[in-house]
């Protein structure tokens, strides 16, 4: 096995170049298991650890540039507002010492379905800054997935950054599992209200062999929150409505039974969850903030 | 792959590391600094949990490589790091202790202990029982302590919610941490 330690970015993309069947390692928290457990022997390691910018994030106008290895204690504690719903996933990743490891960028390129921050990109929308020596790709995210633990990067290409639609509105999380910490998901679900363009986007997390958003169900939200009026008079969302949205996202899921959990299970929980954070996020967009702290 | 690097304040080396060793082999099999323990395997446990300049892991997930000129604390080295802490030192040459020191560290209640503050707590509160996860708990709650001298039970709970003990039950631990906070509080 080679161990690759490039210093800079262009080392980097020169040496994936060269490599192409290199794993990137970043905090490890994905790879290292599979290494662990002899479950992948690669020819190579691409450590990214050295490249400093990685771990860094600019606040733009309407999006936050993300780098790749910016760890979740980071935007936990630097990005509450600009990513409320990316920090929320990102408090319910493992554990302290996961969290000072693991970034959005081995997510995306681990592509495990259930990977915590791929609800909440979704949902906020979000770009994938794809790189090689041949030059950048900007991938929508919900493109960017393409199998169980599969995405579209070529074999030459790094993830260099995310790009994320700054929060307009409210944003919430929702993730079921047996304990509140170190638990990967049985299901998850991240929603957004887009009061800018009177819309409202989802992501639904471990409940289809990869990351979707329930599109039938955003429309229909979209729809039925316009035709009565509601982005205007601030009243709260019939129940009626709230029920058929839940509908919707359990429909939309195409889950599995396994150790985790049962496909049954899975589409009721989504059920519940897409309606618990639909009313958590609405109340807040009528003024009424949440206090409690677990989802 | 030769690997040079800082461990409990000294410079070490190790010759011919396999490129997909973790951090943890590196430090029981090669220095012969068994304190963190490999039990998971998978970032699980914590029971590995060490400083990587500065910032608690799991040593299990770091390739050794990736330690490569970075500073490591293990638990065999608390002690004295916490002592360099307290005394506001800087980690300058002659600080640090010894491969051959770490190994014959014991806990030796008593005067001359070479016990961190947040070791003493674990022992006179009663939380440790088999004593398996307590190196890694220990390496967690001491820097929970440093960023947070004053720590709410939810806190507590958080900062060690990724060290698994099936002994105690963690109420002894939950003391223990209160303890050394309560103890550092009446030190000021």
């Amino acid at each position: 096995m080679d161990f690759l330690r490039p210093a800079s970015w262009e080392e980097a993309l020169a040496a994936k170049a060269e490599h192409p069947t290199a794993v990137p390692i970043a905090g490890g928290t994905d790879v290292m298991v599979e290494i662990n457990f002899d479950h992948r022997r690669p020819d190579a390691l691409l450590d990214l650890n050295r490249i400093g910018e990685l771990r860094e994030w600019e606040v733009g106008e309407e999006t936050v540039r993300l780098g790749a290895c910016v760890p979740y204690t980071r935007i936990i504690e630097s990005l509450r507002a600009e990513l409320p719903g990316l920090a929320l996933a990102a408090h319910t990743v493992g554990s302290p010492q996961i969290r000072n490891r693991g970034s959005v960028g081995g997510n995306l390129g681990a592509a495990s379905p259930a990977g915590d921050s791929h609800p909440a990109l979704l949902a906020a929308g979000a770009e994938v800054e794809a790189v090689s020596v041949r030059g950048t790709r900007m991938i929508p995210v919900e493109e960017f997935y393409t199998g169980v633990k599969r995405n579209c990067l070529e074999p030459d290409e790094l993830i260099r950054a995310v790009h994320i639609k700054k929060a307009d509105g409210p944003q919430q999380f929702s993730k079921v599992g047996t304990r509140n910490a170190m638990v990967i998901a049985v299901c998850a679900f991240g929603i957004a209200l887009h009061p800018g363009t009177r819309t409202v986007r989802t992501g639904i997390g471990s409940a289809a062999p990869t990351p979707i958003r329930a599109t039938a169900a955003e429309e229909f939200l979209n729809s039925a929150l316009a035709e009565a009026g509601l982005w205007d008079s601030g009243q709260i969302i019939p129940p009626a409505v709230a029920r058929q949205f839940a509908e919707l996202v359990s429909g939309a899921a195409n889950p599995i039974d396994d150790v985790r959990g049962s496909a049954a299970y899975r589409r009721h929980a989504l059920g519940v969850m897409a309606r618990r954070t639909l009313g958590w996020a609405w109340e807040e967009y009528r003024g009424n903030e949440r206090s409690a702290r677990c989802a | 792959m030769r690997l040079t690097f800082t461990v409990n304040g000294r410079k070490q080396q190790a010759d011919d590391v396999w490129e997909g060793e973790s951090l943890l082999y590196v430090l029981r099999e090669r220095m012969g600094l068994p304190g963190s323990k490999n039990a998971c395997e998978q970032g699980e446990c914590g029971s590995c949990t060490v400083r990587l300049d500065g910032v608690p892991v799991c040593a299990c997930l770091v390739a050794a490589g990736q330690a490569q000129d970075r500073e490591v604390v293990t638990v065999e080295g608390l002690a004295d790091f916490a002592r360099q802490r307290d005394h506001g030192g800087c980690a300058a040459e002659g600080h640090g202790i010894s491969l051959d020191d770490a190994k014959r560290w014991r806990s030796k209640p008593g005067e001359n202990a070479q016990l961190s503050p947040i070791q003493r707590a674990f022992i006179d509160a009663g939380a440790v029982q088999c004593g398996f996860c307590t190196p890694g708990l220990l390496v967690a709650a001491d820097e929970l302590l440093e960023r947070n001298s004053s720590p709410s039970d939810e806190d507590i709970r958080e900062a060690l919610s990724g060290n698994l003990c099936r002994c105690t039950g963690y109420e002894k631990i939950l003391d223990a941490v209160r303890l050394a906070a309560a103890r550092s509080e009446e030190a000021v």
